[in-house]
């Protein structure tokens, strides 16, 4: 067996791209400096923070002031969402709005909210996987202090419709923030013209190295109190010595990608319509999500009658790596919430599979898992109790 | 989530898989809501299962667990079969990650419901005999 290694796990992690290492090395090595220090080996690494802060700036049509380096994307939305909810609650304002099948980053902080007393909305997301904004609108109250949907879904990759939804908040005078943790680098973002106020991000999405991310804050919408009080970084907001090293990756990273986007997501798209295309010929499998309003490297597919961590082991045998949305992979007993908010069954939300391709993949990569598809979910149906259900209601539907 | 050599094994290759055509006991636990289902077939003779296959929908240590528990009745007398705990299905298995361990639970009761329906077949009330097979904790 002379496989080769196929990586399409991109949703869950990236790996780190040559040219952003390269670009962090020098900060690993011999720019050691604590970027507040005042000699020289301090200055520059402060100065390398000041570029990179440009650069995230200049992707999302911000000002650098507007940018906060934090430690991960769950970390932007927890200070997103807390921060936002515990500043305008003086102000009488104590709900919130959100969907149905965000990231648990956002879904449990505003469980942890609700046990503080505010009030949740949450939409839902339709067999699409897209909210309706006129149930946005209808949620919106006069105590709604933020509308926080997520740009791109982490499992199913439908992309939601952002400009819309800034331009309902805005005119209702409603603070809005957006997790565009998967949509960053895969998609472009202005946070000017889509009215977006809060934007969380992760490197590790995009080739920067995990342990980094940013949360944008609009000037003049909101100030944020202060998630780590300590020294004078990020404005004192977010204190601790600045991972200068990762920051800088990130800032290389989240240039590449949108210098690369439209060939990126050209390539990636491609691959992910061959794959979904073949997938779909595998007698009783349903792609999951919208399949034109998803992130280009995205495919979310059930297939009925096989569970998804065997499924996964299977496809690992094979050489390939991809997730699933089964309760045996999410460490509890009941199957992703994103495939159940689209209204998919438990039983085949188990049995779902989701591939997420970046450019650094290859045709030869669809190939393999093209191959290696109807093979393991064929071995795994012939020792399955449930497709043999579902094979004799065939017989008895065709008779 | 870490898998012992022992699970990945008898997940890649599992032993008895199928079913057994005339089989003498047939017993089905868990539900697909939850994620797992296994139905074991048992051939026996005089007090000695001679052979056994199983079915099963799951995960890698549904279908590890139902191998192995088969493994461990192939030619055993019916007495040991019962007495077969999960504990000891772990055991063979070099351990299971602890959200995993129902996995266990459901191999045993597959097994004694394969013999309840072996003894109702022969017109002897199995309660007695197997005892109460629960149901599979996860699923409440």
């Amino acid at each position: 067996m002379s496989k080769h290694y196929v990586y399409a796990d991109n949703a869950a992690t990236t790996p780190i791209s040559k040219e952003v290492l390269d670009a962090m090395m020098p900060w690993l090595t011999e720019g050691y400096g604590n970027a507040s220090s005042i000699y020289a080996k301090g200055r520059e690494a402060g100065f390398a923070l000041v570029k990179a802060r440009q650069q995230v700036a200049d992707v999302l049509n911000c000002k650098p002031g507007e940018i906060y380096f934090t430690g991960c994307g769950s970390e932007s939305d927890n200070w997103a969402l807390k921060g936002t909810m515990h500043k305008l609650a003086a102000k009488g304002k104590k709900h919130l709005i959100t969907t149905v099948f965000e990231h648990h980053a956002i879904l449990h902080t505003a469980a942890a909210l609700e046990k503080e007393g505010f009030e949740v909305t949450y939409l839902p997301v339709y067999e699409n996987g897209i909210i309706h904004l006129d149930d946005l609108k209808a949620a919106i109250r006069p105590d709604t202090a933020l509308v926080s949907v997520m740009f791109a879904n982490n499992e199913i990759g439908t992309i939601q419709p952002i400009a819309e939804i800034g331009a309902i908040c805005k005119e209702a005078g409603v603070l809005f923030h957006t997790d565009a943790v998967q949509a960053i680098g895969h998609v472009r973002i202005d946070v000017k013209a889509m009215n977006i106020d809060m934007l969380s991000l992760s490197g590790h999405k995009f080739h920067a190295p995990k342990g980094v991310g940013a949360l944008y804050v609009r000037q003049g919408s909101i100030v944020l109190p202060n998630l780590i009080d300590g020294g004078g970084q990020e404005k004192g907001r977010r204190a601790g010595t600045e991972n200068v090293a990762s920051i800088v990756g990130m800032g290389v990273a989240i240039e590449a990608a949108h210098r690369d986007l439209e060939a990126n997501a050209a390539k990636a798209l491609a691959m992910r319509e061959r794959l979904i295309d073949a997938a779909l010929q595998i007698p009783h499998s349903r792609l999951n999500g919208d399949r034109t309003q998803r992130l280009p490297g995205n495919a979310n597919i059930s297939f009925e009658g096989v569970e998804g961590e065997a499924l996964l082991l299977m496809l690992d045998n094979e050489g390939i790596a991809a997730s699933s949305g089964s309760a045996c992979t999410s460490g509890s007993l009941d199957p992703s919430h994103v495939l159940l908010s689209i209204g998919m069954p438990h039983e085949v939300a188990h049995g779902s599979l989701r591939i997420s391709f970046s450019e650094m993949n290859t045709e030869e990569d669809v190939d393999q898992i093209i191959e290696a598809l109807p093979k393991v979910i064929g071995r795994l149906r012939e020792m399955s109790p449930v497709w043999e259900r579902i094979l004799q209601d065939d017989q008895a539907s065709n008779n | 989530m870490l898998y012992s050599e022992k699970v990945l094994d008898h997940f890649t290759n599992p032993r008895n898989v199928g079913e057994i055509a005339d089989a003498d006991g047939v017993g089905e636990v868990g539900n697909a809501k939850c994620g797992d289902i296994m139905r074991m077939y048992l051939k026996i003779d005089g007090n000695v299962i001679t052979d056994v296959k199983f079915k099963t929908f799951g995960c890698g240590a549904a279908i590890a667990t139902s191998s192995m528990a088969t493994e461990l009745i192939k030619g055993a007398t019916i007495d040991d079969a019962l007495k077969l705990s999960n504990k000891a299905v772990v055991e063979a298995l070099d351990g299971l990650p602890t959200s995993k361990i129902h996995c266990s639970v459901l191999a045993e009761q597959a097994i004694k419901s394969a013999l309840s329906d072996y003894y109702t077949r022969q017109g002897i009330d199995p309660e007695p005999i197997v005892g109460p097979i629960g149901e599979c904790e996860a699923c409440h």
